[in-house]
């Protein structure tokens, strides 16, 4: 069974709908981009994914041991204020707070994960640094290492280079797909950088044409040639 | 020496005894919401609510109720939690809400008063007026069950917080992240907004309804100023707001200055110092 299903989905706000009917479904392992332009519902539908937002029509079903609070997720900008007092550390073990249940204190396991994660992201020295004083890179370095602490099943990031420089971009990006490739997270990635998508996508879905596009990153970049040529 | 046999002299009042417990209890709560509502960009609701507390107060003088927190406190409830539930999504926006509603109240409350003076008691409006908004000397009439009732709500508001502390600071960190990871974001809100109203209410015996802002806010930015990771905060900024308030209610009492003002004069001249000393560390 697959992981995620998106079942002839609608999003939408109030009574205006902003993307087509969205038809896939995600197994483990595979890495999805989601392309389109601005306003074409990309972080719409991330929100729908998370259950931040009700489809206006159809299901998004989850399988294979998933449930809906286990995804990751990396905000587009995080609105956090600039002042915001905060440690790395702090920022991090509150990712593990979707098993804390009612419980009011982090466990010994939990510390030990959050550990775990900042020295996967190798940025375990920075743990008693303050948030407000990191670079842009990495403070969202901190945001994934966060995400990961909330599930090791799936993994939703909204445009996470945005702003930073070729060089931590690029970090980024080879830390997620070894992510994928060494632990079999599925990455669900929104961006706007085409050559990223053909050197990692498995899959692609692009919300900006009617009908909306899902296939393969072959797929899509045979159809995306012949449309080229058809012009 | 003088002014020591003076200060052991008042406090073998227990009515001194009583305002000094509450005015530490209410500088306590205050200043650990301080932290949640400045971080989230809501300092203002403590004004918006405690005027709102104020007309409700108003209303519970003319309509003659025995215990006039009976009216207010339900009221400032349910206030902040239309304040911060809808705040998001609706049609008028949170600043121009609490401006809308916080005005509104004060002149409603002030209206009622004026219209049936023969319903306040002390028979000076005016004077009514201004010392539920500067507090005044109403510390020093606290009976022994207001401070039990002060210290109740205490315990139960500083309770919420160290029990729920993780997910206060998620939520106040990343609202869509923490709903993400299936924290039920709305009903941590309710419970902010109901604890945030209790305090104000509380908070208005101490400095009035016009200074609790102060109440609010310094502490927190004082804290803000050296301190760098959310614990650290929280806990210099009770402190901070612990020392103050004694220190101010003290001096108010030795030299018979109004109790509100001075209890936040002290958190001014705090704030300056700290500003020097985070200055100093770069
Ligand atoms: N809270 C909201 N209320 C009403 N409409 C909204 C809201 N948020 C977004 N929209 C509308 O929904 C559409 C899709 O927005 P969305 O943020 O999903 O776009 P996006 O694809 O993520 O764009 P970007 O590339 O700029 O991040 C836009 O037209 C936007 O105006
Ligand atoms: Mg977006």
């Amino acid at each position: 069974m697959a992981q995620l299903t998106c079942d002839n989905v609608i999003l939408g706000y109030e009574k205006t709908a902003v993307t087509g009917l969205i038809n896939f479904s995600l197994n483990k392992g595979d890495y999805l981009y989601i392309i389109g332009d601005n306003g074409s519902g990309k972080s719409t539908l991330m929100k729908g994914i998370l259950g931040l937002r009700k489809p206006m029509e159809g299901t998004i079903l989850f399988g294979d041991g998933l449930k809906q609070n286990e995804i990751g997720y990396m905000p587009q900008q995080t609105i956090v204020q600039k002042d915001f007092p905060a440690s790395v550390e702090e920022i991090v073990i509150s990712g593990c707070l979707s098993r804390s249940g009612l419980r009011p204190f982090f466990t010994n396991k939990d510390k030990m994960l959050a550990d775990e994660m900042l020295s996967k992201m190798e940025i375990l020295d920075l743990k008693k640094r303050s948030y407000r004083e990191l670079s842009g890179g990495q403070q969202q370095i901190v945001l994934l290492a966060r995400a990961l602490c909330a599930t090791q099943k799936m993994l939703l990031l909204d445009e996470p280079v945005a702003g930073l420089d070729p060089e931590t971009t690029e970090e980024l990006y080879e830390l997620v797909k070894k992510l994928n490739r060494e632990e079999g997270v599925t990455i669900i990635m929104v961006s706007h950088d085409m050559h990223a998508v053909s050197k990692y996508a498995s899959h692609v879905l692009n919300l900006v044409k009617e009908p909306v596009f899902f296939g393969t990153a072959e797929e899509y970049f045979a159809s995306h040639a012949k449309g080229q040529e058809d012009k | 020496m003088e002014l020591f046999e003076k200060l052991m002299y008042y406090l073998s009042y227990p009515l001194v005894q009583y305002a000094l417990v509450v005015g530490v209890f209410i500088a306590l709560c205050s200043s650990l919401l301080g932290v949640t509502l400045v971080l989230k960009r809501l300092s203002f609701i403590g004004d918006g609510l405690s005027h709102v507390a104020f007309g409700a107060m108003a209303f519970a003088v003319v309509l003659n109720f025995s215990n006039q927190m009976l009216l207010v406190l339900p009221v400032t409830v349910l206030v902040a939690i239309l304040l911060l539930c809808t705040g998001k999504n609706s049609k008028i926006k949170g600043d121009s809400a609490i401006a809308m509603l916080s005005v509104g109240a004060l002149a409603l409350g002030y209206l009622v008063l004026n219209v049936f003076p023969e319903m306040v008691t002390s028979g000076n409006v005016a004077g009514d007026v201004c010392s539920t908004l500067f507090g005044s000397a109403s510390l020093l009439t606290l009976s022994s069950k207001d401070v039990w009732l002060c210290i109740g709500l205490s315990v139960f508001v500083i309770g919420v917080f160290v029990f729920f502390y993780h997910k206060l600071f998620a939520i106040t960190f990343d609202e869509d992240f923490a709903a993400a990871t299936g924290i039920r974001v709305q009903v941590y809100n309710i419970l902010l907004a109901t604890v945030i109203a209790v305090v104000i209410v509380l908070a208005m015996k101490l400095v009035g309804s016009l200074l609790i802002s102060a109440l609010i806010i310094f502490p927190t930015m004082s804290a803000m100023r050296v301190f760098k990771s959310f614990k650290s905060v929280i806990i210099c900024s009770a402190c901070t707001s612990v020392v103050c308030a004694l220190t101010g209610m003290l001096v108010s009492i030795l030299f018979s200055t109004p109790v509100g003002a001075t209890v936040v004069a002290a958190d001014m001249v705090l704030f300056g110092v700290f500003a020097l000393i985070g200055a100093l560390k770069g």
